[in-house]
């Protein structure tokens, strides 16, 4: 394995400091001068025409300034795919969930505002719901937009190999239909916003946006100004998880248009009831999947039929639609595939990206199903797992799965040795199994999850890196650290690069002013896409610093070696200066210069990714995780008792250990949740369950003991070998905890989340309930 | 308007309030005490924890006027100067934060914690922690810095 100076060290986190200080500013944090507050006006109806709406009222309340109306946008509207741009700032002509933003006014104070919105009369006709996919795509359902007729947002059709053929020849199908749950992505930080739009006609907002470059474009095409007079400052963000922080929300729109309109900074921040009424949540999904093997346990074919739960807007969807289909054709050998996938609108809040994007849904489908069929050929899970598993290719050998995508390297099979010979699986029999109402089990998955999500040209990214006159290096990305710790990892990976120490690298925060552009963090690419662009970029400014210093020695570039801030010949080591030293000759010898480097990440162009085939290269490699799980249930109560997680993980190569740990722990706690507790609670578009104690997340008490294996792949894709971390153990979590149990009860639950409801509705069917 | 004094981080503020005001809109709002966080605002997920008179509270949930005449210590009290409390030195060390949005908060409530037991099992952590929310972390590295706060604050 490699040395490195700083990679692969347990440095502390860049922005810790700031943060346990309670210095790290947030967006809702920032205040100027004059400034006023947005509230916005929901609707109570989840499907209604607005026949008009007015807000004479509001507007003389005392302290109101300015009042909008989705008719201010003139029209405007936004969405992922330019065929699916559905959805409009403020609803226009009618609203198609409930709580959607119908207006937006701006106050002296939030009182006043929030006063003024209950003063604003909508005269709405109300138009008959429909809340359930499969209801919503029959004929005479209701029609939510009127350019998709058949509710259906979006529809693929993907066929490799032959299905058909693969199942008759084979010894076993099985068929089962799986559903997953309503969830939110748990931000612990509301969506919040301070904008301000100038009388020069530029607009400057501190936003919460894990994507501040995809609000900046949605800012310049909804008020019309070009993308230069647009600046999108990135405060500290509490969390993102997908979604909601990718995108832009009612209350960013209306405080840039109230700002327009009166002259003045407007800011907003949404409560938590808004954030769990109105924010975008992950798709619940309905997988029909059919499973085909020979007596031997190898897979012959899978053809899933999945059913997405869209919401009231297209949003994301074309994409989540794709990733639910892609990722199937991993961990395992699959030598024909069939998918077909209907992302249905209902009128519900929008549905979007989540941690685990669409992979989550049919590897959780799969990995049960394939549990299953073991347990029908009497195969032990592991040896199941191990003989269907992709071998790790040979260094320069690729594993092309059946639609398309590339392998370099697959430490799937590593992962599950690893967690099968750990004691939590090896000694599972030798641990009790039941005391009094309480069965144990223990289960085992093993799931894929693709990062370094690369899906078109307009996802490129950039690097800037300058060294400055000190030899201290200031690293410009548009990349936004969200909490998963890639502030840091980007500023190892320059110092690593440069040879200089951790400590003298300065990386800044996002502004669309003067950081290069990028899409943000998504689909695990900042580490992997930024820190291409920031490696390159770092060799280019070492460059240039290498061939002043040859000159001033009288050298050859090569003949030099940087490394913790030391500058010395390779031949004669006692030839030596410091890095500052270099950066003065650099900088200030002759007519001088300024050592600018310049990187762009260039991965994952060849195959352009075709949505309507399901084939190319959505992304730059492939992270493996098996998991073991070990749990009690009560039998009389079906209440869950998690005590022990075992995680083996193909990172790639963990670049900063601390952080690795933490997200693979963050996504496996946030995968139990959404397993065993989380899920809106919904009817007729109305959430029953939008405060945090209702809807319940996991708190300190709730979790296991988690034991963490790093596989080391050493991807040849990956910057320094590196993976994705987090998105692997949100996917890994289900499918194990399911299993488990499975081996407490007997009982395969194939409905997310198992609650104890259900646990008992299942024992009693079964005869086991424990009275 | 209710006048009232609050003594936060030593300082005395008299100040005067709208008698409905919480104890979060205060710090924030008129004493730009920004490092206490609003998630929730219903008191259901701690990032708005401070130390009232010892014990951590909800100061979303809190009046103003309840605190009047009380000792206030929110995340900005608790660094001497520039030098670190332990419990924050045992958070940066072990890597006990990601966001940050629930930190203050989760390191107020440590404190509260350690100053009624010094040297905590993780049941008792786990306790402690209840009732401040973290979606990043896991806990488990939250949980890893308390025990070293713990021994640091032990000395």
């Amino acid at each position: 394995m490699k040395e490195y100076s700083v990679i692969g060290t347990r440095v502390p986190r860049i922005d810790a400091r700031e943060k346990v200080m309670g210095e790290a500013k947030y967006a809702a944090d920032y205040s100027l001068p004059g400034m006023l507050w947005c509230k916005v006006a929901r609707s109570p109806y989840a499907h209604a025409k607005i026949l008009n709406i007015d807000t004479s009222k509001a507007e003389r309340l005392p302290g109101v300034k300015a009042v909008v109306t989705g008719k201010d946008f003139n029209g405007w509207t936004w969405g992922f795919m330019a065929t699916t741009r559905d959805e409009p700032p403020l609803a226009v002509d009618k609203v198609r969930y409930m709580y959607e933003g119908v207006a937006g006014v701006a106050a002296i104070d939030e009182e006043t505002a929030e006063e003024a919105c209950s003063l604003i009369e909508v005269e709405y006709e109300e138009l008959p719901g429909v809340f359930d996919p499969e209801e919503a795509m029959k004929e005479g359902a209701p029609i939510i937009h009127a350019y998709r007729p058949n509710n259906v947002s979006v529809e693929y059709h993907w066929n490799f190999g032959d299905v058909d053929k693969a199942f008759a020849d084979s010894y076993i199908v099985r068929e089962d239909r799986f559903e997953t749950g309503r969830v939110v992505t748990g931000f612990l930080e509301p969506p919040a916003s301070l904008a301000y739009y100038d009388p020069s006609g530029q607009i400057t907002v501190w936003a919460a946006k894990q994507s501040p470059y995809f609000h900046y474009r949605h800012l310049a095409g909804c008020f019309g100004v070009p993308l230069s007079k647009v600046r999108v400052i990135q405060p500290y963000i509490g969390g993102g998880f997908g979604g909601t922080k990718n995108d832009s929300v009612a209350g960013d729109f209306c405080v840039v248009m109230l700002s327009k309109k009166t002259g003045k900074p407007v800011k907003y921040i949404y409560t938590m009831d808004e954030v769990l009424t109105t924010c975008r949540r992950r798709h619940n999904m309905t997988v029909y999947n059919k499973m085909g093997m020979t007596k031997d346990g190898i897979l012959t074919a899978i053809e899933t039929k999945v059913i997405g739960h869209g919401g009231a807007y297209t949003a994301i969807g074309p994409l989540t639609m794709f990733l639910t289909g892609y990722g199937t054709p991993a961990p395992y050998r699959l030598p024909n595939y069939k998918y077909d996938a209907w992302r249905v609108f209902t009128n519900n809040p929008v549905s979007a990206a989540m941690r685990g994007h669409g992979f989550t849904h049919t590897r959780f489908a799969c990995d049960i199903q394939m549990a299953m069929i073991a347990e029908e050929l009497g195969i032990d899970p592991v040896e199941i797992m191990m003989r269907n598993a992709i071998d790790n290719p040979k260094r320069g050998d690729v594993y092309r799965a059946v639609n398309g995508f590339k392998l370099k390297t697959c430490g799937i099979k590593e992962a599950i040795k690893a967690v099968a010979e750990d004691t939590l699986w090896a000694d599972r029999k030798k641990m009790p199994t039941e005391d009094g109402p309480i069965s144990y089990g223990v289960g085992i998955s093993g799931t894929g999850y693709h990062g370094g999500a690369r899906q078109l040209g307009h996802q490129a990214c950039a690097a800037i890196i300058r060294v400055c006159e000190d030899g201290t290096v200031n690293l410009l990305t548009g990349a936004t650290d969200c909490g998963q710790g890639s502030d840091t990892v980007l500023s190892m990976m320059a110092a690593e690069e440069l040879g200089v120490r951790y400590e003298d690298i300065s990386i800044k925060r996002v502004d669309t002013a003067y950081t290069p552009v990028d899409p943000g963090s998504y689909g695990s690419r900042v580490t992997l896409l930024a820190g291409q662009a920031t490696q390159l970029a770092a060799r280019d400014a070492k460059k240039q610093l290498l061939e002043a210093g040859a000159k001033a020695w009288g050298v050859k570039p090569d003949e030099i070696e940087i490394t913790n801030g030391v500058v010395s010949l390779k031949g004669n080591p006692e030839r030596r200066m410091s890095f500052e030293k270099l950066a003065k000759i650099a900088c200030y010898e002759g007519a001088g210069a300024v050592i600018l480097g310049r990187g762009h990440s260039d991965y994952g162009v060849e195959e352009h990714l075709d949505f309507n085939n399901g084939t190319g290269e959505g992304g730059i490699n492939f992270s493996f995780t098996s998991q073991t799980v070990r749990l009690g249930v009560d039998m009389e109560t079906g209440k869950l008792d998690v005590t022990d997680f075992t995680i083996a993980h193909d990172c790639g190569f963990p670049l900063h250990p601390v952080s690795v740990e933490s997200q693979n722990e963050g996504g496996a706690v946030q995968g139990l949740g959404q397993t065993i507790y989380e899920g809106f609670i919904m009817e007729n578009g109305r959430t029953y369950n939008s405060t945090m104690l209702d809807y319940k997340m996991p708190r300190s008490t709730d979790i296991p003991t988690i034991k963490l294996i790093n596989i080391i792949t050493d991807d040849p894709d990956g910057p320094f070998g590196a993976k994705e971390a987090s998105e692997g153990s949100i996917v890994s979590t289900p499918p194990a905890v399911i299993d488990a149990l499975h081996s407490a009860t007997g009982i395969w639950f194939k409905e997310l989340p198992v609650t104890p409801e259900k646990i008992v509705k299942g024992l009693k069917e079964k005869g086991k309930w424990m009275k | 308007m209710k006048e009232i004094r609050l003594n936060v981080n030593g300082t005395e503020y008299d100040i005067a309030v709208r008698p409905h005001a919480t104890l979060l809109e205060v710090l924030r709002e008129d004493l730009g005490l920004i490092g206490t966080k609003e998630g929730c605002g219903e008191g259901e997920c701690g990032a708005c924890t401070v130390i009232i008179e010892g014990k951590a509270a909800n100061s979303c949930i809190v009046l103003a006027l309840e605190a009047d005449g009380k000792e206030v210590t929110t995340i900005e009290g608790l660094a001497d100067g520039g030098k670190l409390h332990p419990i924050q030195e045992a958070f940066v060390e072990i890597g006990g934060l990601q966001c940050g949005f629930c930190t203050p908060g989760m390191i107020l409530s440590t404190k509260v914690l350690l100053d009624a037991n010094p040297n905590p099992t993780d049941e008792e952590i786990k306790k402690g922690l209840e009732g401040n929310f973290c979606r990043c972390t896991g806990y488990t590295k939250i949980i890893e810095s308390v025990k070293v706060a713990a021994r640091k604050v032990r000395g």
